[in-house]
């Protein structure tokens, strides 16, 4: 997997084409939105019984991740889970799966709207967490400094030559990085929607996940 | 054996009308289990079907439901109510008639269901409804006879087979149930007999006499049809003449962007203000019901429309049809002239108008075939399992049912006769857990089974959905198109999602024949102003897009054969020996590839004549294997009888590409990632019931709730390949947009016969083809190339650079 290396708040950080981030200096992984259980959430709500392979086919990428980034600390940056119900639903292997990447690693939760309360789950549960000079959090607090946030599924859409591509997309400013969702079953909102424009500064710049990443002045 | 009542007798005598001889047949085989009538239009044919019921129903002793007629469009129905109505008035007979289709009020639809009228006409899809409610039995108590008008349409869709399915239920519960088909002239009437009869039941088949041969020719013009396009904007004036010479005509459309722009075109040189109307499926109701109406009163003297008008609306005094655009296929093209002269024996009249140059060696070869009486048409597969999931969940929504009951009567439909128990249980499965090969949420299925061993929903309100998404037509995603105003202003029409979503304010685009000028977007409806007066974008409305038949397509490579051709016009004949001189002419028994550079691509033409499903194929194909071997494919295009791919790189040798054995070899695996097998699993999955389209109220608005349904395709892919839904879409591709059997034909034809001629600009026959709409992309290492080139562009122009 390609990575994109960038800076951020004065530290050198990478972007990988999963929609993971990279924090080579603190050996720190990323990931936003990961809202496992969203099959059983579906399922349960609905009746609608889709393809329940979504928290592995997650699992799995995170796992590939981390053999990537050889990371020891893990922040799963909020709706990790896409209930705390569809948390207590996991089946034993995903629990599994999940206890296998932890094993060894400082893994942080952080409370999303999804999941705000704490899940039975190994390690530790935090509002938000701080790493100096940055912090952590689901969902973006303006006018807050080297802040790192999930919650929109920030996508971008471009025409070039008269193809239209869209991808899930990491959006920076001078103050804040937003990433994209990383769950299999998750969609975007597009960075020109004004929840995303209005939120990011006039600098704002956006990094395509994909096969090679790519940055991009934000589209508008 | 009784005989026609005689007050119906004498309103015939009264009218100066004899009853004709099918109809004196369909009236005494009366109480077969199940008729086919096959006549031309005007035969009388809704009569025919319609004669036994107002027979057994003149006394007035008949209580409750009598008739159910189905027809595949609402405003069918409508008509049908009006045209039933005169002789039932006149001959003062005591029958209910009333319409119930998507577009009846509630009120209606709920008073109905309680009291139901004599006859209902009505579409498959409020048909199926209606035997999702819990009070289907009473309603549908005493039916007697169902009617299937234009079933050789219906025969050929999704939307049969939902129908068939649906008379298996309403045959469970009215026993006696009498089937009549009323179709248009077909290649193959044992096939709709098959389908349409309670199998095994036998069916008789009636055929009409076929009245005199239409009188069909090709426009002449003084202009020449263009190289390429859809437009016919030439042949406006010759069309405009023709229109003065008669008293209707009707000018058929292949795709509803043609008729727009056609329609303008012809407005604008409509110097006499002749009343002249449009009519397609985009345009709201309350227009499209203005329009019929005018017709109706015999106002108007010409409209521009498509399919939407291609079956039975009675419209009294077309004498004229023209076709613009070659016609696809013979069979469509001889029932589209079926509407001109709705009076029995008398010739119907009809004229093709090619839009562009190649068009013209198209129409010139259906001209023939239709000529020579040579129908066309492929035999359908068995019936589709989507259709049964949805046929399970409607079940499911009236109450609880036994399986092996509900398995008996979906083998007496037609289509699905051939089912096994196997694959019935299958489908239940999947409508019951997902059937997936990991069984992870099972206590939230859909469907449960009760200790009786019959199965019900688990949640009863899940019926209401089941309901809000039946039907098998599968629209793309479209937002209503509307004039801004404070509030609400006049509905103009529909366009797809994805054409709104490429509009920036001030952009037009052409809808129900006026500019219109795009706003703004509010509340998934596009707001639009009269403000416009730029040249039009032009609407992408979704049409189907037919492939040409194999049977037309040899006929135009049988033409190419010829040393001249006379029976072209000569500008036509000019460009084909243009093209035999600068390159070769496509034969039968080999393929002819070109390469070319145009415009900083290189590209790649790839003349199968296999028809567009397949030609599409051949693309992705093709495209896949340029990928594996670095050519760095950008996209490709694909129309009925050929495939121009471009990319960034100049293909030297193309030869490599087509080792035709590797590429029969690899399809599954490389068809496992295209853009078709996608499109094809979302309309299954949604019919299948796994995606909702209306979830009640909360419309999809591409926000992060919603992910695309290739996500879904692509986790089955990887994690459970031979779900139900992954061979159903298997399935679809091959014989639908896929459409593997004609290039497996093309690969016998041709054997190793291959013509590789590299040519320094585009060949006469391929410039068409570097404009046409519909332009498939690869994804792949062309486009992160763009991407980076873009990135690095992007970046330079705003003055950053790289972090």
């Amino acid at each position: 997997m390609n990575d994109l290396a960038f800076s951020f708040f004065g530290q050198r950080l990478r972007a990988l084409g999963s929609g993971a981030l990279w924090w080579p200096e603190h050996d720190l992984l990323c990931v936003s939105d990961l809202h496992l259980g969203k099959s059983e959430r579906i399922a349960r709500r609905s009746g609608r019984a889709l393809p329940p392979y979504d928290t592995r086919e997650t699992l799995d990428r995170l796992a590939a991740d981390l053999a990537h980034s050889a990371a020891t600390t893990v922040i799963c940056l909020g709706d990790s889970f896409d209930d705390i119900a569809a948390s207590q639903s996991l089946t034993a292997e995903e629990r599994l799966q999940i206890a296998t990447l932890q094993a060894g690693r400082k893994w942080i939760w952080i409370e999303g709207n999804h999941d705000p309360g704490p899940v039975e789950m190994g390690g530790t549960h935090l509002a938000e967490m701080t790493q100096q000079p940055l912090v952590f959090c689901h969902i973006a607090q303006p006018g807050r400094q080297g802040e790192v946030s999930g919650h929109y599924h920030p996508k971008v859409q471009l025409r070039i030559r008269g193809r239209s591509i869209t991808r899930p997309s990491f959006l920076l400013d001078g103050q804040k990085l937003i990433l994209p969702a990383y769950g299999t079953y998750t969609g975007g909102l597009r960075s020109t929607d004004a929840a995303l424009a209005d939120l990011m500064g006039v600098d704002a710049k956006a990094i395509l996940t994909g096969s090679q990443p790519q940055i991009i002045p934000l589209p508008r | 054996m009784t005989a026609i009542p005689p007050l119906i007798h004498a309103w015939f005598a009264n009218r100066g009308w004899s009853v004709h001889p099918h109809q004196k047949t369909l009236f005494d085989r009366r109480l077969d289990p199940a008729t086919l009538l096959i006549a031309p239009t005007g035969g009388g044919k809704t009569m025919a079907g319609f004669l036994p019921s107002l027979a057994e129903l003149a006394d007035g002793r008949h209580t409750g439901l009598h008739t159910i007629y189905v027809s595949p469009l609402k405003a069918l129905a409508a008509d049908i109510r009006r045209n039933l109505r005169i002789p039932v008035d006149e001959i003062g007979l005591p029958i209910r008639i009333e319409d119930r289709t998507g577009d009846t009020s509630a009120t209606q639809k709920k008073r109905q269901r309680a009291d139901p009228p004599h006859i209902l006409l009505t579409t498959p899809e409020s048909l199926a409804l209606l035997t999702s409610y819990e009070d289907a039995p009473r309603m549908f108590d005493g039916v007697q006879r169902v009617v299937i008008d234009e079933i050789h349409a219906l025969a050929d869709s999704k939307r049969g087979d939902q129908l068939m399915l649906a008379l298996s239920r309403l045959q469970a519960m009215c026993p006696g149930l009498r089937r009549v088909g009323l179709s248009a002239t077909v290649e193959d009437p044992e096939a709709i007999a098959r389908f349409l009869a309670r199998h095994p039941d036998p069916c008789r088949i009636v055929q009409a006499d076929p009245g005199p041969d239409p009188d069909i020719s090709m426009l002449k013009t003084r202009e020449m049809p263009p190289w390429s396009g859809g437009g016919a904007a030439y042949a406006i004036p010759a069309v405009m003449e023709q229109i003065k010479q008669h008293r209707t005509t009707l000018i058929f459309h292949n795709t509803r962007a043609q008729a727009e722009i056609f329609f303008r075109n012809l407005w604008l040189a409509n110097d006499d203000g002749l009343p002249i109307g449009i009519h397609h499926g985009s345009l709201d109701r309350q227009q499209r019901e203005r329009v019929e109406a005018a017709m109706v009163r015999g106002d108007l003297r010409a409209i521009v429309c498509t399919g939407s008008l291609d079956l039975g609306i009675d419209w009294g005094d077309v004498d004229l049809v023209i076709q613009v655009g070659a016609p696809k296929n013979v069979k469509r093209l001889v029932q589209r002239i079926g509407r001109a002269n709705h009076r029995y024996n008398a010739p119907s009249k009809a004229i093709l108008v090619p839009a562009n140059r190649f068009e013209v060696v198209e129409c010139v070869a259906a001209l023939q075939a239709a000529q020579a009486h040579d129908l066309d048409g492929d035999p359908r597969g068995p019936g589709p399992r989507d259709v049964l999931c949805q046929h399970i969940l409607i079940t499911a929504a009236a109450g609880p049912f036994d399986a092996s009951d509900l398995f008996a009567q979906v083998v007496s439909a037609g289509p699905y006769s051939h089912l096994t128990r196997a694959e019935f249980d299958t489908c239940l499965a999947f409508c019951a857990t997902g059937g997936y090969a990991l069984q992870a949420y099972d206590r939230w299925q859909r469907l449960r089974r009760r200790d009786d061993g019959c199965w019900q929903l688990r949640d009863p309100r899940a019926a209401q959905r089941i309901r809000m998404n039946l039907g098998t037509i599968q629209d793309t995603d479209t937002l209503k198109v509307r004039l801004r105003r404070n509030r609400g202003g006049k509905p103009l029409g529909e366009v797809e999602e994805a054409f709104a979503a490429s509009l920036t304010p001030g952009d037009t685009f052409l809808i129900g024949g006026q500019v219109v000028r795009y706003e703004g977007l509010r509340e998934m409806v596009v707001e639009v102003s009269r403000r416009a007066n730029k040249k039009p974008k032009i609407a992408t409305f979704s049409g189907t897009k037919f492939a040409t038949s194999t049977q037309l397509s040899d006929r135009i490579l049988r033409m190419f054969a010829r040393p001249e051709w006379p029976e072209l016009p000569g500008h036509t004949a000019e460009w084909l020996q243009l093209q035999r001189e600068l390159s070769l002419l496509p034969t039968r028994d080999r393929l002819l590839i070109e390469s070319f550079p145009n415009d900083g691509r290189e590209n790649l033409c790839v003349y199968g004549f296999a028809g567009r499903n397949a030609q599409q194929t051949l693309g992705l194909l093709l495209t896949k294997r340029m990928e594996e071997t670095g050519l760095a494919p950008l996209g490709f295009v694909a129309t009925d009888y050929a495939t121009l791919i471009w990319g960034l790189d100049a293909v030297t040798d193309p030869r490599a590409l087509f080792d035709l054995s590797a590429l029969r070899d690899g399809l599954d695996r490389w068809l496992a990632g295209n853009a078709v097998m996608k499109r094809t699993f979302r309309a299954s999955a949604t019919i299948a019931g796994l995606i909702e389209r209306n979830t009640g109220g909360q419309r999809k608005s591409g926000r992060q709730a919603t992910f695309s349904s290739d996500i879904l395709y692509d986790t089955l892919l990887k994690y459970d390949p031979d779900h139900l839904l992954m061979q159903i879409t298997r399935e679809e591709a091959m014989r639908g947009l896929v459409d593997f059997s004609r290039i497996e034909s093309m690969i016998a034809r041709i054997g190793d016969r291959i013509d590789l001629v590299r040519l320094d600009r585009v060949s006469p026959l391929a410039a068409p083809l570097l404009l046409e709409v519909g332009k498939v992309p690869v994804k792949g290492a062309a486009e992160e190339r763009l991407l980076a080139e873009e990135s690095a562009r992007l970046l330079q122009a705003a003055g950053l650079s790289q972090p």
